[in-house]
């Protein structure tokens, strides 16, 4: 009997200890979305949109986004979206390419040899993403879903989403499939519901406070491979688009209100 | 799970194309990934299990099921003598959630992932939920060489037990060695281990 309380005693005080971690990590969450350093790579951004670069020495300032030449405002929250001058959907990190490779003639090689960076040293494609998505801060979520191929495209990205593969079997539902789980402490949305993709889908690219880097979507689908021990998806290939275009799709709507922080 | 899977497209009132089956995806995703360090592009071909698993979503046909999991069975070598290692060795290897990434080193001591997932000492507040808690497994499954044999199969090859299970074939997979194994078995069921206090 004794034993009993005592046991009873400890499993108390595990439950409240469990209590108070999940309590600091709330409190830490809520102190890391107040105050985002993503302003500073908005700015960085901002430059390097406005920096002639490459053999043609031009800068992206005629990128088109989707709402013709140069219009960043709204651009982000309509991505992913079809592209009639490459005749394929791409997502906002995609088109970027696009332009390096047509407004300033850079080569796809040299324009991908660097696109995730470290905490020293962030990426141009994450300050560029930076910059453009705050463009869109405020409005809703609207990417492109009525061409066929951008049907083709949310239907190939929701089935990747299910698909499983790699060395330890996993498709992106293994994490992210049931209500209420967690990885270690970290808490996991089904992205294929919409309460759960809105305010994911809303607050990328972010700055992520764990690793002091930017980070974007293009990466995000990067580590999730990485961690599904599978070999390495292309970046702006058409599978990273898909994923992003559903993910995007099942958010439609939501108001844009990135670029936020993550953990 | 099952009817919230099924009901993705008609949940999202998505338009609608034919969806891909798990063959097309399979040729994008060749198409579209490169290999890197030790992640070769073999691991896209899905074997038997994971097409099935991705063809019904997790939930084959009770005969299917059966069948495929006799074959897993089949994988699992269980090594001679005693299965229980050193328990203290285990909690390591369930700590660590490293290897078989294309940023691991190929020949690194790979680790177990199990916190990911699960629940086991009750000193390690940080543990996952996506699998069943294993606090106090032993203690009330004793630590025999039944259970024994089958902690080591299911860690070796999870399949075998439940064919769509969310868990790793760690053993199959290359992941863990038969010595790490042993000692993953020896945490779960040895009485002097913290996840049996």
């Amino acid at each position: 009997m004794k034993a009993l309380v005592f046991g009873s005693a400890l499993a108390l005080a595990g439950a409240a200890l469990a209590q108070d971690a999940s309590k600091e990590i709330q409190r830490y969450r809520q102190m890391i979305a107040e105050g985002s350093p993503a302003e500073l790579f908005e700015l960085e951004g901002e430059a390097l949109w406005k920096k002639p670069q490459g053999p043609k020495n031009a800068s992206l300032e005629k990128c088109d986004l989707g709402r013709g030449p140069g219009v960043l405002k709204g651009a982000y929250a309509r991505l992913p979206r079809y592209f009639k001058d490459a005749d394929r959907v791409m997502d906002l990190e995609t088109r970027l390419l696009y332009c390096m490779t047509t407004l300033q003639g850079r080569s796809r090689e040299e324009a991908t040899k660097r696109v995730f960076g470290t905490a020293d040293q962030p990426s141009e494609m994450e300050s560029l993403s930076a910059y453009v998505a705050a463009q869109s801060r405020g409005m809703k979520l609207d990417p492109g879903l009525a061409h066929a191929k951008e049907k083709e495209s949310v239907a190939l990205g929701r089935a990747l989403y299910l698909h499983r593969a790699g060395s330890w079997d996993f498709s992106c539902a293994s994490c992210h499939g049931e209500e209420g789980k967690r990885i270690r402490m970290q808490d996991l949305p089904v992205l294929y519901k919409p309460e759960h993709a809105r305010p994911v889908i809303a607050t990328w690219p972010a700055y992520r406070v764990s690793t002091s880097q930017f980070v974007t979507l293009q990466w995000r689908m990067n580590d999730c491979y990485r961690q599904m021990r599978t070999p390495e998806p292309n970046f702006g290939s058409e599978t990273t688009v898909a994923l992003i275009h559903f993910l995007t799709a099942t958010a439609k709507g939501e108001t844009y209100r990135g670029p936020g922080s993550k953990r | 799970m099952r009817a919230a899977l099924a009901l993705i497209g008609a949940m999202l009132a998505l338009p609608a194309a034919a969806e891909p089956t798990p063959a097309e995806v399979q040729k994008a995703m060749q198409r579209d990934f490169h290999p890197r360090g030790q992640a070769t592009m073999e691991r896209l071909t899905q074997d038997g299990v994971q097409r099935v698993c991705t063809e019904t979503r997790d939930k084959p046909p009770a005969e299917v099921a059966k069948a495929l999991e006799a074959d897993q069975m089949k994988t699992i070598a269980f090594p001679e003598g005693s299965l229980m290692g050193d328990w203290k060795r285990g909690e390591a290897i369930a700590q660590s959630g490293r290897g078989m990434t294309w940023a691991d080193k190929p020949g690194d001591a790979a680790g177990g992932s199990c916190y990911n997932c699960h629940e086991l000492s009750p000193q390690e507040l940080s543990h996952g939920t996506i699998g069943p808690s294993l606090r106090a497994f032993g203690k009330t499954r004793g630590s025999g060489p039944e259970i024994q044999r089958y902690v080591y199969g299911k860690i070796y090859n999870a399949k075998a037990y439940n064919l769509c299970s969310q868990m790793p074939r760690l053993g199959l997979s290359g992941t863990l060695t038969p010595e790490q194994i042993r000692h993953l078995v020896a945490l779960l069921l040895d009485p002097a281990s913290p996840v049996n206090e």
